[in-house]
């Protein structure tokens, strides 16, 4: 049992939790026509359903897990995998028939159209009392939290964000609060808000489909999934006193200590690749820095066009071309900001602490 | 005896029923009826104000479980249930430093059927949950796509709202949950670019030679919090964006919501 736990705690470290969902998330949509199927839930949510009960008899992670308003995250644990396993398997089903010539589920009752009473308004009243019932039976059973009155001069460790917010918090540890804060919530909600006039593939247009547009559902669920999410559940869950990582089963021990050795860009250049002292002058010692993110945001653009990225050029023209591969740049930074951390300690590209500018 | 048979038979509850759905008052409410014949049916979604939110008819497809799984209009029940638990809790509630957290407590201790903050709570939880679930349906299934762009741009600030709904009434129990929370949250606005004192370019702005612009009492977030830390006028400010100002804007862009999947041609579904 012991070892089962050690296990489990290890491998939910940050690095390797989000690197085995990444690969689960791509694998299974290479395999989606065995993964995406009936058997494979009955089997999957079930199994997580009991992995969940049994860990419940661990103290550590009972503490975690019912503290206050981390109730509605362990329904999200099952919400968010089952939803998104049926879309996949709708799409899945879909891609069948198109390929076998039947058409689409949606299609065959598209002429159909029936009368909005009864059929609809019965299944919102159904839906309206059983959430009913449902909120009323959880809020008998689970006091709403309340712990004690505010107190400025007690700072909580570790300090939380709201649940939602967590993985914003998360973002923290590998940007500084301009980025994590500010720029990158804004670019997820104009991005967001662009997808609709960037995806200009006609197809898939009001049914559930992966191949039409595996390229497009792939970016979205890599970043809905992996990177808002799992953060989410790894800030909420994982992340204990101090901001430090803990396993499911670990105690939160508020004097765990982890090394901070994280070196900035400009120290591998000068200091370790060069041999000398950091220049005094902010622009020279960062120029490095200011190269690799100029590079970054202008490079690929170029090259991705006259590569892999041919079709959507031709198709999307410039501008929106242009702005499509900046959003995607902006959602890989983070990605590739962690990989960096985790494999080089890398802290900034760029750190000029002067001016609060740090990337 | 034929005579209390009679009686008997006229106050039988069909008879009643009928006596009651020819009475005037009846007919001035329901002015179809019972819903029983197509045309009746017909008629109920036209003359009713809140069922004419939909159309009379819909495509079978369309209202399919397995294609919206009702998410949009599971969070807007949520809504409506947020609204109306909000309101009682409003009776009860002083968003002061001095009475915040005391009438909390009273809710649940001294409040006849004192669940009305938990369905609150919970029910917020699970609206942010219902929210990301309706979008990832409306992604999956492409009703992104044209002519349905706007409404998505539009559902995606009702997004927002929610979280923000969500944020700010979690400072309103005044408990140490909710001002730390709060003060994680709120501390980031203090490095927004520009405009946050601990934001980079901040200290770019002056006035004349070397006064700061931008300082911890005139940044981001003292706009937000109206202090310099999470204390009386962030209570009352969030107070009034959470029971006023964020309600008024999301009910206001879900009736543009709704107006354009009507506009927009319905639920989506294959040509
Ligand atoms: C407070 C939040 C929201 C409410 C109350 C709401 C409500 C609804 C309802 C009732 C529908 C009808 C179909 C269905 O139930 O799926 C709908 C459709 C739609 N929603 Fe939302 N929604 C909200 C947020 C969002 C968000 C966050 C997005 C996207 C980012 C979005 C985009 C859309 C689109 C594009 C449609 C049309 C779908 C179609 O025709 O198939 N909505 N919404």
């Amino acid at each position: 049992m012991e070892t089962i736990k050690d296990i489990i705690n290890t491998l939910t470290a940050p690095e390797i939790l989000i690197t085995l969902a990444t690969i689960l998330l791509f694998v299974s949509a290479k395999y989606r026509h065995v993964f995406y199927t009936n058997t494979v839930a009955l089997v999957l949510f079930p199994a997580m359903f009991v992995f969940m009960a049994i860990s419940m008899f661990d103290e550590d992670f009972y503490l975690i897990v019912t503290k206050p308003d981390n109730v509605p995250i362990v329904g999200m644990l099952f919400l968010i995998p089952f939803f998104t396993w049926f879309s996949m398997r709708e799409a899945v089903r879909n891609d069948r028939r198109t390929d076998s010539g039947t058409p689409l589920i949606e299609k065959e009752e598209t002429a159909d159209k029936v009368l909005t009473w009864p059929d609809l308004v019965y299944t919102e009243l159904i839906a309206i009392v059983l959430l009913t019932v449902l909120l009323v039976g959880w809020s008998i059973l689970i006091p709403a939290p309340l712990e004690e009155s505010a107190n400025p001069a007690a700072t909580p460790n570790p300090s939380k964000a709201p649940w939602y917010f967590l993985g914003l918090q998360e973002m923290l540890v590998y940007f500084d609060p301009w980025l994590a804060g500010v720029v990158f919530p804004g670019l997820i909600i104009v991005g967001l808000m662009a997808i609709p006039y960037i995806d200009t593939n006609p197809k898939g247009n009001g049914y559930y489909t992966f191949k039409e547009r595996s390229w497009e559902i792939m970016t979205f669920l890599f970043g809905f999934l992996i990177l808002w999410v799992l953060l989410v559940i790894l800030g909420t869950f994982l992340r204990g006193p101090n901001w430090n990582f803990f396993g499911p089963y670990e105690y939160w021990d508020t004097h765990k200590l982890e090394a901070l050795v994280n070196v900035d860009l400009s120290d591998y250049f000068w200091v370790r690749l060069l041999g000398m002292g950091r220049p005094d002058n902010i622009l020279i010692r960062e120029s490095v820095g200011f190269l690799v993110v100029l590079g970054y945001f202008l490079i690929p653009p170029m090259v991705l066009a006259r590569t892999i990225f041919k079709r959507f050029y031709e198709n999307l023209g410039p501008a929106r071309y242009h702005i499509m591969v900046f959003l995607l740049l902006c959602m890989a930074s983070l990605p590739i900001k962690m990989v960096l951390r985790w494999l080089f300690n890398l802290k900034y590209i760029i750190g000029i602490p002067e001016f609060f500018f740090n990337i | 005896m034929s005579q209390l048979k009679e009686l008997l038979t006229s106050l039988s509850p069909t008879k009643l029923g009928e006596a009651i759905q020819k009475s005037q008052i009846y007919r001035s409410v329901f002015r179809v009826g019972v819903p029983v014949s197509d045309r009746k049916r017909m008629l109920v979604m036209l003359g009713n104000v809140f069922l004419h939110l939909h159309p009379v008819k819909v495509r079978k497809s369309g209202i399919r479980l397995r294609f919206t799984w009702c998410m949009g209009g599971i969070t807007f029940f949520l809504f409506l249930v947020l609204t109306f638990t909000g309101l009682l809790l409003m009776f009860y509630y002083r968003p002061t430093i001095e009475y915040a957290y005391v009438d909390i407590i009273d809710l649940r201790e001294q409040v006849p059927l004192g669940i009305m903050r938990e369905i609150h709570r919970w029910g917020a939880h699970a609206m942010v949950i219902s929210v990301w679930l309706h979008m990832v349906r409306v992604f999956m299934t492409g009703s992104y796509k044209p002519p349905r762009e706007f409404n998505w741009g539009v559902g995606v600030i009702l997004l927002v709202l929610t979280l923000l709904l969500s944020f700010t009434g979690y400072l309103l129990p005044w408990d140490q949950l909710a001002m730390w929370a709060i003060t994680v949250g709120s501390n980031m606005a203090r490095a927004t670019p520009f405009a946050g004192y601990e934001g980079p370019g901040a200290n770019l702005l002056t006035l004349g030679e070397n006064i700061p612009l931008i300082s911890s009492t005139s940044d981001a977030r003292f706009a937000l919090l109206g202090g310099t830390r999470v204390g009386e006028m962030a209570l009352l400010r969030f107070y009034v964006l959470h029971c006023v100002g964020l309600p008024l804007v999301a009910g206001f862009l879900m009736a543009v919501h709704f107006w354009r999947i009507r506009r927009d041609g319905g639920i989506s579904g294959p040509l």
